[in-house]
């Protein structure tokens, strides 16, 4: 379970999340929407512990993030899979290497690395393309390889930042089904998204953040006008938003 | 992965960044065969001061002819209740002669041309003490019978100082100078650092610990610092060998001391290179890596 504990963190003057409190149980799958600065990385990297938090309490696996020394940091985010929306792939390293590598530098032992890379490329489906090189593959496919990278390591959550950002509708679909057959074998998603489409169709939880501040969260929740990129609305106080379920 | 796998991706670094790598080696070895140099010459500096302060801990007190034996013993024991002193020897004029035609080798037969012996009997005094020989010299001078104190504390002490002043002066040329080489290793691995940035920032997200993503970028420093000692510690004790060869001896007759061994000196320059080409080349890989490790 993560647990969000009045949470702020301010940049500056600017607010990245303000106030925030909230809880995602395990393997539940999240949505997490609104316009752009409207504080989602922000939630993320506190998550991820990139940044540290002004006030307020992460919990998860009964310990507190906000709390973690930096040598304590690095097996949190062990435990954590991370999808990105420009894929983060390197570029001279195979299919193979590149999902390989995840593991390497955690150093798991070779004979368990040869076990669960095939395994990996199994589940997104490029067993074939596992010699490749990134840019051989279609981008749907750098994509996938980026998700099998993201769970070779069996994290227990998963995190995808805009992870259909790049893609086109139909292979932003196919990730789409690659991270529900996820969900489905236990693991959290969650998942910062832009696409109406995908938010709809899922009808899955949705926590939508305006200004820093969580201004709804539904289970089955759709995307609203309100979280598309639009200057005043994000300058318009969160009170006006919808509320609260 | 594990430390066979580090030092392959730091060679395969230097490999990528071949002129980067080649251009920082070349930095600290031109900065290591000054600072050779400046160790050479404090090495150099610092035996020929021990040589001095040994010829100098000596104090030769002349008797005057009429001092007889019974005196002279009265002297030796007044002379070895003064501070400072270690012991005392009596030196009788044929021997100090003797001395001096050791000393003077080939030229002593200009010695024997002379008419009778012009040296008076001493006794020479050890000095346990070099600050206390200005005391001694004090006290004996007025006792019965001494003729004359031969000491020459103005050259020890204008030599000590000298020394002194060599020794820190080049302190703080090599100090400068391993800060400067510092700055070039941590500039040229920066640059291996930003050419690997999105790797290093995967790494971070999936969780590698800092000092794994540190590793091979740290013994990439190690190993250009070390191929740059092992380069210059080489090129110092071969110029220092034909130094000795060409000048060694007008050397020795100019000052009475000799050089310092070439090859205890280029061993002892290539263990102190090492350790100084391994800790510039480690903290220059450190430092440069910070920024990108912060979080």
């Amino acid at each position: 379970m993560i647990e969000f504990r009045g949470v702020s963190k301010k940049y500056g003057a600017n607010i990245g999340v303000d106030d925030i409190s909230t809880s995602i149980g395990d393997g539940e799958f999240v949505f997490l929407v609104g316009p752009s600065g409207a504080g989602k990385s922000t939630f993320v990297k506190l998550f991820l512990k990139m940044i540290d938090a002004d006030k307020g309490h992460i919990f998860y696996k009964g310990y507190d993030v906000t709390k973690l020394t930096p040598r304590l940091v690095p097996a949190h985010r062990r435990s954590l899979g991370i999808v990105f929306q420009d894929f983060s792939l390197l570029p001279k390293k195979t299919v193979y290497e590149n999902i390989a590598f995840a593991m390497e530098i955690v150093q798991r032992p070779t004979r368990v690395i040869k076990r669960m890379v095939p395994q990996a490329l199994d589940l997104v489906g490029l067993t074939k393309e596992a010699n490749k090189l990134p840019n051989e593959l279609s981008i749907g496919e750098q994509q996938r390889v980026a998700v099998a990278r993201a769970i070779v390591n069996n994290p227990d959550v998963l995190i995808a930042d805009e992870p259909t950002g790049n893609l086109d509708p139909e292979t932003g679909w196919e990730i789409m089904r690659l991270l529900e057959q996820i969900n489905r074998r236990g693991k959290t998603v969650l998942m910062v998204t832009h696409s109406r489409e995908i938010v709809n169709a899922m009808n899955k939880r949705v926590i939508a953040i305006r200004s820093g501040k969580i201004v709804r969260d539904e289970r089955g929740g759709l995307y609203h006008p309100d979280e598309d990129d639009d200057p005043l609305v994000c300058a318009r106080p969160s009170e006006e938003a919808l509320p609260l379920t | 992965m594990s430390f066979r796998l580090a030092i392959g991706q730091a060679f395969s670094q230097i490999g990528r960044n071949k002129v980067m790598a080649a251009a920082s080696l070349a930095s600290i070895t031109a900065i290591l065969l000054v600072l050779g140099v400046f160790f050479i010459v404090v090495v150099n500096v610092n035996n020929m001061a021990e040589g001095v302060k040994q010829d100098f801990d000596q104090i030769q007190v002349y008797l005057e002819d009429s001092v007889d034996d019974a005196r002279r013993a009265e002297l030796e024991a007044q002379i070895a209740a003064l501070p400072g002193v270690a012991g005392t020897a009596y030196l009788t004029r044929e021997e100090a002669l003797e001395q001096w035609k050791l000393k003077w080798g080939e030229n002593a037969d200009l010695l024997e041309r002379m008419p009778e012996n012009p040296l008076p009997n001493s006794i020479i005094i050890d000095v346990s003490d070099l600050d206390l020989a200005s005391a001694i010299v004090a006290g004996v001078s007025p006792l019965e019978g001494v003729e004359k104190v031969n000491y020459s504390q103005d050259t020890v002490d204008r030599l000590l100082h000298v020394t002194r002043v060599v020794q820190i002066v080049s302190l703080i040329i090599i100090l400068f100078l391993i800060f400067i080489s510092v700055m070039v290793v941590s500039n040229t691995i920066k640059l291996t650092v930003v050419a690997r940035e999105k790797e290093i920032a995967i790494m971070r997200y999936v969780g590698a610990t800092n000092w794994f993503i540190r590793g091979p970028f740290l013994l990439e420093g190690v190993f250009i610092g070390l191929i740059s000692a092992i380069i210059s510690a080489t090129v110092i004790g071969v110029l220092y060998h034909y130094f000795i060869d060409r000048w060694g001896v007008d050397f020795l007759l100019l000052t009475s001391s000799s050089f310092v061994d070439e090859w205890f000196l280029t061993q002892n320059l290539l263990i102190i290179f090492a350790a100084l080409g391994i800790s510039i080349g480690a903290c220059g890989s450190i430092v440069s890596m910070r920024k990108f490790l912060e979080r």
